[in-house]
């Protein structure tokens, strides 16, 4: 509600201000606009570059679809970015959880030693990680891909952040009642911070579904390459089709478009959240 | 059977033996200890193992011999390297500014703005959701030349002569970022406008009625308190601009790197090192380069937040 206040008063100066954001924010959109309208047309209208395709066609889209291959990769992409998520969402809420409201030795050496991961960056670990994985035979495996991403020290931050703001009455109250540690967990805690769950779930799926460079090091067969690996080996094919190119990228993108029109305010507030917190 | 139960019952006796501090602690070290294998199987134990890689001559095949600090005199005498490092700092630089600029104004003024405020917010925030990889394809097309390229086509038509982009050696690394701080706007925008509702309305108040300008209030009053905010952006774009990869791997596929490795980032080399000529040493060094440009990154961010 900041600066709003005294500014809702009608001046010409706002309208054109406005103006201009709004053709900034459909400027920003062209990217995609021009993605979807060139899936819509036919290899021989791909030269019409008019946002409207003259004549519109669904044709693109069986192509694709009925090429397994993609698929496949959509399908990998979507289980993988699932699991990780589910994992993330457990261990990192449990070792939050336990950080925030358990007394015991070592704890904030714990902490640190876990956040002081945060300073690593992943490129520096994928070396270490793929002679790993090639030695316990994970190479171009489904947990290949999953391994290195299973929890994360930026999650465990964030709902250790959270766990901290739920009263301890209520813990104690369930202890009393003769709750195990567990259940108090799970049952009363962790249903409290379901604003910070959503977020850390959507970041975390977010982040696998888009992920690149580890799923392109770790698989070697299409079979099991995730959307973006799959999409960017078009690459090397010689003729390079863009209408089908559009349609793949657009049917990447939809998903997490989908996902946006649903939960907007979800997202944005998980934005804020976790960009506010990491 | 009985030996089972008195087990168990021995073993329940232990345990109502602990005083419910002792319990709290036993449980405490029960849910940690999945996590601190995880820790130091997939964090600790690779960062230690990708410095001992880095004195190394590893082809993978063969048993990694040491060498000390030689791959790190390779890498100082490695022209390719150097074209490298001044290509990520040239993202870093360029990218940076530029991206936060962009964000700062449009979340300035989105921010005043009530009508269709969601929306118009929407369409900036929506490139941030989509996937590098499928992006990279669409501005790869809208660089090619006429009658393919869209912007091309838009420079021609007006008259100019084409432009080749993605072919230049000069033009290729701005024709890269651009998508990658497209991609990257909506985020620090939302941010910016989270923390520009921060500050309490009464500042702004109190200013208003002393008769201070618009561009003095910004000055005096938002910048200032919007510097957490600025602090946290400039780190989380920095670091992201000097590990660009996902782009510049997917818009050079094909050539990587660009015409004489002109849009090369340090992590593209590092790929390129480690998983196309399987050279595990000298990769593992650049990485140790990247680590300590990263550390300094955020031991600087340390450094200014606490002088706030």
């Amino acid at each position: 509600m900041t600066g709003t206040t005294l500014t809702h008063r009608f001046a010409p100066g706002r309208v054109f201000v406005w103006l201009l954001l709004l053709a900034g924010g459909l400027l920003m959109l062209t990217p995609l606009l021009f993605m979807f309208s060139t899936s819509l047309k036919d290899s021989a209208d791909i030269y019409d570059l008019r946002l409207i395709p003259a004549a519109p066609t669904l044709d693109n889209y069986k192509t694709v679809l009925s090429d397994g291959r993609f698929l496949r990769w959509f399908w990998n992409s979507l289980a993988i970015a699932t699991i990780v998520t589910l994992s993330n969402v457990f261990f990192d809420s449990l070792v939050g959880y336990t950080l925030a409201k358990f007394q015991f030795r070592g704890r904030y050496l714990v902490f640190l030693a876990i956040l002081s991961t945060l300073m690593i960056p992943t490129e520096m670990l994928v070396i270490p990680w793929y002679v790993m994985a090639k030695n316990f035979g994970w190479l171009d495996s489904y947990w290949g891909i999953m391994f290195p991403g299973m929890m994360t020290a930026f999650g465990t931050f964030l709902m250790k952040q959270f766990f901290e703001t739920v009263p301890n009455d209520f813990l104690e109250a369930a202890r009393v009642d003769g709750l195990n540690e567990f259940a108090i967990f799970w049952r009363i805690a962790l249903p409290l911070v379901t604003p910070a769950l959503s977020a850390l779930a959507i970041f975390t799926f977010l982040s696998n579904w888009t992920a690149f460079i580890w799923p392109l090091i770790v698989t070697t067969s299409k079979e099991l390459y995730t959307l973006p690996v799959g999409l960017a080996s078009f690459a090397v094919e010689s003729q390079i089709q863009w209408e089908l190119i559009m349609t793949g990228a657009a049917l990447a993108t939809i998903p997490t478009l989908a996902v946006f029109l649903l939960l907007q305010r979800y997202i944005v507030r998980g934005v804020v959240l976790a960009g506010l917190k990491g | 059977m009985t030996a089972n139960t008195e087990v168990a019952r021995s073993g329940g006796r232990l345990w109502q033996g602990l005083t419910l501090q002792q319990k709290q602690v036993v449980w405490a070290w029960g849910f940690l200890a999945v996590p601190i294998l995880f820790y130091g199987l997939i964090r600790f134990y690779p960062t230690v193992e990708a410095f001992v890689i880095s004195t190394t001559n590893w082809n993978l095949m063969n048993s990694p011999s040491f060498v000390g600090l030689a791959n790190f005199r390779r890498l100082m005498a490695d022209p390719v390297f150097w074209q490298v490092f001044r290509n990520t700092f040239l993202y870093l630089i360029i990218g940076t500014p530029l991206s936060l600029v962009l964000a700062f104004t449009i979340a300035y003024h989105l921010d005043r703005v009530r009508f269709m405020h969601g929306f118009i917010r929407a369409l900036y925030f929506l490139p941030f959701l989509t996937t590098a990889t499928a992006m990279a394809w669409v501005w790869r097309w809208f660089y090619q030349p006429v009658p393919i390229g869209l912007i091309n086509d838009v420079i021609s038509s007006f008259g100019f002569s084409q432009q080749p982009f993605l072919r230049s050696t000069t033009q290729a690394l701005p024709a890269v970022l651009a998508p990658a701080i497209w991609a990257g706007l909506g985020f620090q925008v939302v941010i910016f406008l989270a923390g520009l509702r921060a500050i309490p309305t009464t500042y702004y108040e109190a200013a208003r009625i002393d008769g201070v300008s618009d561009f003095a209030i910004l000055r005096k009053i938002t910048l200032p308190l919007l510097k957490p905010t600025i602090i946290f952006l400039v780190v989380f774009s920095s670091i992201g601009f000097l590990r660009i990869f996902d782009q510049v791997y997917n818009m050079t596929s094909g050539d990587p790197g660009g015409p004489l490795n002109a849009t090369k980032p340090l992590v593209l080399m590092i790929y390129q090192t480690a998983f196309s000529s399987f050279d595990m040493g000298y990769a593992a060094a650049q990485t140790v380069v990247l680590f300590l440009v990263l550390l300094c990154v955020s031991l600087l961010q340390l450094r200014l937040l606490r002088d706030r």
